[in-house]
């Protein structure tokens, strides 16, 4: 066994039930499995169809939050689900979690949320734990140290039934970041700006680990967004070390170890670092100083510019080509002169109380311009309620924008939240993939500050001006 | 899953770059809770117009594309959405394989599980398929081999035991279960408990 180990190498061999051979994949346990309607219902009649139990109920977190709806309610009886699909796989999670005897964190509960909000914000989420969830972005809970990532519907069915999966070991990627984020520049602008530089597959077999003084400084709400979006890199997970920003973040929180527990579980996860002189398979070095306010100007996420940046050109690529027809946007003039029909702040990369706040910022005192649609989605009803607490709300629609209940909304368009064909949306989600927010739409990917500016002007625009005052 | 050990096929050619799962099929079709039936929704903002006739340059509406069952794809094909939804369309559609120069993870790997075979080739093999649509290919799983046209044989990389599980239909959850006195000596021996 290496004596100098990675995080990822710590956390994976803590973890590895069978060895892998050169013939088979090892056999590693999960520790945390979190599940919601639309990746699920096929693996629950996988269990049914082999009369097989689950096997670690007390391990799985359930909730609700892709099919559901997010229109203000005063009552979640009153709640009309958008698609007799959306509205059967609603049913068939309550029943499915009732037959296996999960707990659901469903309509009516104050924690139901976008599962890889509620995950971290229960404190089930922890460093050193492998988690995994039937969605791509479970990615974001690496943030504190796990090695989390997304899995299909098969495998869902294997945790379910064996709490365990089959996996190769990955390779692994430092991405180094040094230097000090500009003002108005943030993590959203951060992961960005590395997706523009490693490509949407510069991360493919690899698990990421961030690190650099830029990452430390980043507070939890921050370092989820950063590994939230490793997926779109291409990478398996992403990952960051614990340290006290974590630990604070946790303490108290109604899953995490209390009491002694606590103080037992604190100094296992102290050990959760890369050993100095431990071997990354490859790096990147970014500096964090040099990033400006970042938007999408193109139909994945690797195709990104700085706010006042021209957008380039490739026009003797096809794709490319095609790319920027799709978004009609023209290559060598800078994405601030688009105007914009829709504005979505939400999503699990950005919609915690700090990505609201900083919207809100923004937004304090001024309205969204006419003609212009904004939705704000917080990330969970624990967010929606801190967030009135603070009077978010009122700042939010008193400038003109809708403020809902939580879900994924808008990320994508499952339960009838959509952009409208051929519309232009600034959204502080994860893809501005062709259609992503509904049916021809068009996506710029932005921060929640750069989304706020952007509802203001009516163009995509750039936030910096109105932080000044 | 049904054992699969050779395709054989003339290739459809998409040529675009970064076909994501969310192009693949499109969000609005997930609500579902069945593997079947995606196949009608594959590719269906690609497909169709938006009234829902479908387009005649799409590279799967040409009448050649009819009993095609290898999709040779632009680089890296099925990144984003982890949704299994992917290969339950493309092999209810009829297809059995994609050929890429990069495929991405977890759609490989949800692929790989239901007998859909991702094959990933070199740049210059990539461009021959890409240059000569409808062109004959043989993918032999056994010996991890595609023949082009009967000559050209390249090696495609493939898990030993994805191929094992592959030639022999074997479900991997049971091989999981097998393990099940692993499992449990690890869960009562690891020093923390989740
Ligand atoms: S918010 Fe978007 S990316 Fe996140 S879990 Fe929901 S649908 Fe997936």
């Amino acid at each position: 066994m290496k004596s100098k180990k990675t995080l990822f190498e710590k956390v994976w061999d803590e973890h590895v039930v069978v060895p892998e051979s050169a013939d088979t994949p090892a056999i590693l346990y999960i520790d945390l499995h979190i599940i919601h309607e639309v990746t699920t219902p096929q693996a629950f009649s996988l269990l049914r169809e082999q009369g097989l139990p689950l096997r670690r109920p007390d391990l799985v977190l359930a909730t609700m939050d892709h099919s559901t709806p997010t229109t203000p309610v005063a009552s979640f009886k009153d709640l009309e689900i958008v698609g007799d699909g959306a509205a059967m796989q609603v049913r068939q999670m309550e029943a499915n979690c009732q037959e296996f005897g999960i707990e659901l964190l469903g309509f009516g509960s104050a924690e139901r949320g976008i599962v890889h909000v509620i995950g971290p914000e229960l404190g089930a989420t922890q460093p050193g734990k492998t988690i995994v969830c039937g969605d791509s972005h479970t990615s974001t809970h690496g943030a504190f140290g796990a090695l989390a990532f997304g899995i299909g519907t098969t495998e869902v069915g294997h945790v379910l039934a064996t709490q365990c999966l089959l996996q190769r070991k990955p390779k692994t990627l430092a991405i180094n970041v040094k230097g000090r984020l500009g003002h108005g520049v943030g993590a959203k602008d951060l992961v960005l700006g590395i997706i523009g530089k490693i490509g949407v597959n510069g991360g493919t077999g690899h698990v990421i680990e961030y690190r650099g003084d830029a990452i430390e400084n980043l507070g939890m709400d921050a370092r989820m967004t950063v590994c939230n979006m490793s997926i779109e890199a291409g990478a398996r997970a992403g990952l960051i070390a614990p340290d006290d920003t974590t630990y604070e973040y946790l303490k108290g929180r109604p899953r995490a170890p209390q009491g002694k527990d606590w103080d037992i579980a604190l100094k296992r996860w102290q050990q959760l670092y890369t050993d100095e002189g431990a071997s990354f398979d490859k790096s990147v070095d970014i500096d964090a100083s040099k990033l400006k306010p970042m938007v999408t100007f193109g139909t994945h996420p690797g195709m990104v510019v700085g706010i006042d940046d021209p957008v380039p050109d490739h026009s003797s690529d096809p794709s490319f080509r095609k790319a920027l027809s799709y978004m009609q946007v023209e290559a060598g003039k800078p994405m601030t002169q688009t105007s914009v029909d829709v504005v979505f702040l939400g999503s699990c990369t950005n919609s915690r109380l700090s990505d609201l706040q900083e919207a809100a910022r923004v937004l304090q005192g001024r309205r969204i311009a006419d003609g212009v649609r904004m939705l704000v989605v917080p990330g969970s009803q624990q967010i929606k309620k801190a967030a009135e607490d603070l009077g978010l709300d009122k700042v939010f629609i008193e400038a003109g924008a809708e403020w809902r209940e939580a879900g994924c909304s808008m990320c994508i368009g499952m339960n009838g939240d959509t952009v409208g064909r051929g519309k232009l949306s600034v959204s502080t989600s994860n893809r501005n993939f062709e259609g992503r927010q509904g049916m021809g739409a068009r996506t710029v990917l932005a921060s929640p500050m750069t989304a706020a500016a952007s509802a203001i002007r009516g163009t995509v625009a750039d936030p910096r001006p109105f932080l000044e005052s | 899953m049904q054992a699969v050990k050779i395709i054989r096929s003339r290739t459809v050619v998409m040529p675009t770059t970064d076909i994501d799962t969310d192009q693949i099929i499109p969000a609005r079709f997930l609500t579902t809770t069945s593997r079947e039936g995606l196949g009608q929704h594959l590719f269906n903002d690609l497909r169709r117009d938006s009234d829902g006739r479908d387009k005649p340059d799409f590279e799967l509406n040409s009448p050649e594309a009819g009993d095609c069952q290898v999709l040779v794809a632009g680089n890296n094909f099925g990144c984003g959405s982890s949704r299994e939804h992917a290969p339950w369309a493309l092999l209810d559609y009829g297809l059995k394989a994609v050929i890429s120069t990069e495929i991405a993870d977890i759609f490989r790997n949800n692929a790989l599980k239901n007998g859909f075979i991702p094959v990933v080739v070199d740049q210059k093999t990539h461009e021959h398929l890409l240059a000569n649509p409808g062109i004959d290919v043989t993918i032999d799983i056994e010996q991890s081999t595609l023949s082009i046209a009967d000559d050209l044989a390249v090696q495609f990389p493939i898990d030993s035991f994805s191929r094992f599980c592959l030639l022999n239909g074997i479900d991997q959850l049971g091989y999981i279960r097998q393990q099940s006195s692993a499992i449990e000596k690890f869960e009562e021996s690891r020093p923390w408990k989740p």
